[in-house]
């Protein structure tokens, strides 16, 4: 893909669980999930509904709590409570299903909030930034609306380019399309796409398989909690191995 | 003819009537500037009103804030300090909301002055810690059902942006749970300056007790009570007003 490949790993996932517990045992969201995400890489994450994707990304920036394993961000094991989430959350971007986008607040407001309060930026030039952002996803007309005047994919263009108004080193997206009208995802599919082309580093759940493909440097299979299987997208969707996932592939494809 | 007496009659009794009137107005009200009774009680009363309800929001936006930490964060928060002092703030603020929702004001008022406070002779401030305290028990209720109201969304938004707990209730979560709940909290207020009507009670003039003054001076109840009852019709139909106005600005801002 990409022709950044210096392969430095920049999250560690190792061995991550999440159990919740019942009167019958425990029930795993997450069962011994490893893998590494390297710089630059766009990760899809696929599989059934109920499969942990979510679960699993929302872990990434510990929206989630796994139970067991380690993640590390960046050298900082971010699981462990010594580590300031807070700070490692600035570096990780995240993009929701349902945008998500602050509806008291103007879409310059929110994308310079953070960068002001956080990063201690200057009105002046957290807004420079904002604009010119907004002006790479064609919304730039759109910095003093609010998010109820927007359309479902102008609210995750603009979600997408608050997350990078922090300068984001990742970017998770959790189902970024999955809220959208058919017709408004290509316009939020393109701006990803642009995103990996400049070399982001992504991590995307996605019912988009199209999108898996072209764009995905490598693809997770998930199921049960569990990386069923891993590959370049040509292996996963040309090639399955597992019979599970040829089972979803047909039914998606 | 006959009409025309009936008229006279009528005439007369509407004069003697309106006589009637302009005396009852003058012994009450002019002679011996009995309106000041009024005039002091009701700058007392907006004071004392004014006061609690700052008191009220400030305790309230804490105990609220206490409570929907406590219900929203319990359950995923690692064993430690920490959840210690938060199981008991929360236990402390249910405590207080059980305790002064669940007794008369005018009672909280009468332990605040008699027995707390016995030894202060402020018995205006005495009255504002009652009220306020007794406001912020509603309050906190009001906006701690804001707060919940707000999308989890909301919440994981600022999170993940980076913004610690208490960044993210400040600067995203306060201002739109406040929002949602202005009517709620307005009628909180009318339903406050209302109650400082028994702020007499513990000896305040306030705008009640100086209408009781009076009609204690003259020996006629209707002219200083319905004057009073007027007053109060007039300060809260002003406050609706500015809620409302209120209201539609903030929420033109979001159109």
């Amino acid at each position: 893909m990409s022709a950044d490949k210096n392969n430095e790993v920049i999250i560690s996932v190792n061995e991550l669980s999440k159990h919740f517990k019942n009167k019958t045992g425990k029930i795993y969201a997450l069962d011994g999930i490893t893998t590494d995400i390297r710089r630059g890489e766009v990760l899809v994450i696929i599989g059934p509904s109920g499969s942990g994707k979510s679960t699993f990304l929302r872990s990434l920036n510990l929206l989630e709590r796994p139970t067991e394993g380690t993640i590390t961000f960046e050298g900082v094991d971010i699981t462990s409570p010594e580590s300031d989430i807070n700070k490692l959350r600035q570096k990780m971007g995240m993009v929701f299903q349902h945008f998500n986008l602050f509806p008291h607040l103007t879409i310059l407001d929110n994308m310079t909030l953070a960068p002001r309060k956080l990063l201690k930026m200057s009105k002046e030039d957290a807004e420079a930034k904002a604009l010119e952002l907004l002006e790479r996803v064609g919304l730039l007309d759109r910095a003093d609306a609010y998010p109820s005047q927007l359309s479902g994919g102008q609210k995750q263009r603009i979600a997408i380019v608050r997350a990078l108004c922090m300068s984001p080193d990742v970017l998770l997206f959790d189902e970024p399309t999955s809220a959208l009208d058919p017709e408004m995802v290509g316009e939020v599919l393109d701006v990803m796409k642009a995103l990996a082309k400049s070399g982001m580093t992504m991590a995307v759940v996605t019912h988009e398989m199209g999108f898996a493909k072209e764009v995905g440097s490598r693809v997770i299979f998930m199921d049960e909690g569990k990386i069923i299987e891993e590959g370049t997208p040509s292996e996963i969707f040309d090639n399955p191995q597992n019979e599970r996932l040829q089972s979803f592939l047909a039914k998606v494809l | 003819m006959y009409n025309f007496i009936l008229a006279n009659r009528v005439a007369l009794d509407l004069n003697s009537w309106f006589a009637k009137i302009k005396d009852e107005f003058y012994i009450n009200f002019i002679a011996e500037d009995r309106y000041m009774y009024l005039v002091k009680g009701l700058w007392m009363t907006l004071r004392i009103t004014f006061f609690a309800v700052l008191l009220g929001i400030a305790l309230g936006v804490i105990a609220a804030i206490v409570r929907s930490t406590h219900d929203k964060t319990i359950k995923e928060m690692r064993p430690g300090l920490a959840k210690g002092l938060l199981i008991f703030f929360n236990a402390i603020v249910k405590l207080y909301l059980t305790v002064i929702r669940g007794t008369p004001v005018v009672v909280q008022l009468m332990i605040m002055y008699y027995i707390i406070f016995a030894s202060s002779t402020n018995a205006m401030l005495v009255a504002v810690l009652a009220f306020g305290i007794n406001s912020g028990a509603y309050v906190a209720e009001i906006i701690r059902s804001g707060i919940m109201s707000i999308d989890n969304g909301q919440f994981e938004a600022g999170r993940s942006l980076g913004f610690n707990y208490i960044q993210t209730m400040y600067y995203i979560v306060i201002p739109q749970a406040l929002k949602n709940v202005l009517p709620a909290l307005a009628n909180e207020f009318i339903v406050l300056i209302k109650e400082t009507s028994v702020s007499g009670y513990v000896g305040i003039m306030d705008l009640t007790r100086g209408g009781d003054v009076i009609r204690s001076r003259t020996f006629v109840a209707f002219m200083p009570l319905f004057a009073v009852a007027a007053i109060y019709l007039i300060i809260v139909v002003i406050f609706s007003k500015l809620v409302t106005v209120m209201e539609r600005r903030l929420r033109n801002s979001e159109r």
